[in-house]
């Protein structure tokens, strides 16, 4: 607090009409918050209402969906866009595809990363750093870099119009979940493992009944982002998968908006269904969440 | 065996996922990457041997690869120089002293990253329709007529920049954190010294966010050099091309026009500029470092 300091300011001061500088000072301080919950407000607003406009779509007839100037509420709740939602497209194969995809690439980023993480941070050996300054740098590598030749790969091993492509690479690690789970190993105190290994533990078992039970909260941050990035992944699926069976939620959402007429009130019912569960997941867990990005945030 | 081998042994064994992933999916596609690039390939005959023809074609006969790198770099100077401000300014707003509802400020902030791209695209078609949206409509409340956005050939690629920063919820995150790490005496020293908030602003803050903001500027110009999904459903580059940008050229050279030679090419140049550029923004962040 800046208490003390502010004191010694006031002695130094000679002011005559002391006690009115320091009202107004406070009014000033009392104003300028007010400015800033004002502003803040404004802020969120920006953000809140494409939402509160996604959802009041999906409840409009075609007819509202056009009117100008817009209307906010829709004079009668039309819930038969999200009926039709299920039915306008196999939207619960889609679903479970989607869902197929997502497990299994959590699955994988939890395993990898981990095991992948503990080696660069709780063992120490020569040329450690130096290839973890390698795999900070696959960071920066843009994914076209590498979408050609991997597609050409799998398609010599078969593997497009499976989910093989969308799923294998995420079981060999992910720089940037390595680098999130490393911080969190640093910061486990070497005497576990140390203590561990006099009762004769080795390295992986250190890893396993140590280190893992201890980093609940920092795998569930994993699990979460993996979780949100193959739910939301538009350009693998398209790329890899070919068979309308297989189509993930997105590509299929994307069949819809390509036709001639898209029925937007329907799409925007779509658009509700697949970003409340997010959103719902989020609010649940939202501390993991945040506090794993800002605390890479911090130390990157 | 000694202790330091037995280490290394198990720090390779512990990371050896990582390493047969960077060879199968990183170092292996980039070799070869850089190889179709020389060739004409496209999925039918064999890969034809062509040198730098690829490359030559791209930059000097290729009028579209201009029109997209202008377009990206449109993205990147002007759209994440404008997400950067505004993103340090909410960051700001959100570290003034206790401050109530900071945690719903937050959620309210960083939602948005979660959606979908399908459904970013149909939230952003309706937001920024031309007569029925709701940026229209507001902007019509204090009498301006707002334009057709992406249906305009000069404000769809504004359009996208509204968009990504109202997307850029993480970058405000990562701003935050860097905030809480300033030393608060600073603040406090300025005060006494008279330092008005401006001034606290440019010679305390930024310069204590400079890491956080080189971070967030490599990592946003890579994300806007990948971008794909939202100029591909949205605007699919139109109109009159005005948002075929970068990542969108490179797939339908790839993947609609079966050219994966010249897309690799594409790919290549892409990789030089993301360093280039990364390199610039480290040179300029440590420049900067010794004017304060």
């Amino acid at each position: 607090m800046t208490l003390p300091a502010a004191e010694t300011n006031h002695q130094r001061d000679v002011h005559p009409n002391q006690q009115q500088a320091t009202t107004l000072r406070k009014m000033n301080k009392k104003l300028n918050k007010l400015a800033v919950y004002l502003i803040l407000i404004l802020f969120s607003l920006a953000f809140i209402v494409p939402f509160v406009w996604l959802i009041s779509g999906s409840l409009k007839s075609s007819t509202e969906l056009f009117a100008d100037p817009p209307i906010w509420i829709p004079e009668v709740l039309n819930w038969s866009n999200y009926t039709e939602a299920f039915t306008a497209f196999p939207f619960f194969l889609y679903l479970k595809n989607t869902l197929i995809i997502v497990f299994f690439t959590c699955i994988g980023a939890v395993l990898s990363n981990s095991l992948i993480a503990y080696g660069f941070s709780r063992i120490d050996w020569k040329y450690r750093d130096g290839i973890f300054i390698v795999v900070l740098a696959t960071l920066m590598l843009p994914f076209q870099v590498i979408m050609i030749p991997l597609f050409l790969l799998f398609k010599e091993i078969g593997w497009i119009g499976t989910y093989y492509p969308l799923i294998v690479p995420h079981f060999f690690g992910n720089a940037f979940f390595i680098f999130l789970l490393r911080q969190f190993f640093k910061g486990i105190p070497k005497e576990l493992s140390e203590a561990a290994k006099m009762d004769g533990a080795n390295e992986f078992i250190v890893f396993w009944k140590v280190i893992l039970p201890l980093s609940k909260p920092i795998l569930a941050t994993v699990i979460i982002f993996q979780f949100i990035e193959a739910w939301r992944d538009f350009l693998g699926p398209l790329i890899f998968l070919s068979d309308n069976s297989h189509y993930t939620l997105s590509l299929g959402v994307q069949q819809i908006m390509s036709q001639n007429d898209p029925r937007w009130g329907l799409l925007m019912a779509i658009g509700v269904a697949m970003t409340l569960p997010i959103i719902i997941i989020f609010f649940f867990l939202q501390r993991y969440f945040i506090e794993g990005i800002t605390f890479t945030g911090s130390k990157g | 065996m000694n202790s330091q081998k037995r280490n290394m042994r198990n720090g390779l064994l512990f990371i050896s996922p990582w390493i047969i992933g960077f060879l199968c999916f990183t170092a292996y596609p980039m070799f070869s990457s850089l190889y179709y690039s020389m060739t004409e390939y496209n999925l039918i005959s064999d890969p034809s041997f062509v040198g730098f023809n690829n490359y030559k074609q791209l930059l000097f006969e290729d009028d579209l690869f201009i029109t997209v790198l202008g377009n990206t770099m449109y993205m990147i100077f002007v759209g994440l120089t404008l997400t950067t401000v505004v993103t340090i300014f909410i960051a700001i707003l959100l570290n003034t002293k206790d401050i109530k509802g900071i945690s719903f400020f937050r959620v309210v902030f960083f939602i948005p990253t979660l959606v979908p791209f399908v459904v970013l695209a149909i939230l952003w078609i309706w937001v920024l329709q031309p007569d029925s949206g709701v940026v229209n409509s507001i902007l019509g409340l204090v009498g301006i007529d707002g334009p057709g956005w992406f249906s305009s050939q000069t404000w769809a690629k504004p359009g996208f920049i509204i968009m990504a920063i109202w997307m850029s919820g993480n970058m405000i995150l990562i701003y935050l954190a860097a905030l809480g790490d300033i030393p608060k005496s600073l603040y406090e020293a300025a005060s006494i010294d008279g330092a008005n908030v401006l001034q606290k602003v440019f010679h305390i803050t930024l310069p204590g966010l400079r890491p956080a903001i080189l971070f967030n500027s490599i990592t946003g110009m890579i994300a806007v050099f990948q971008s794909f999904a939202e100029a591909f459903i949205i605007t699919d580059g139109g109109p009159d091309n005005s948002t075929l940008f970068y990542s969108l050229y490179l797939y339908r050279n790839a993947f609609q026009y079966f050219n994966m030679g010249y897309a690799s090419a594409q790919a290549w140049i892409l990789l030089i500029i993301a360093l280039l550029m990364t390199m610039t923004f480290f040179k300029l962040s440590k420049k900067w470092g010794f004017e304060d």
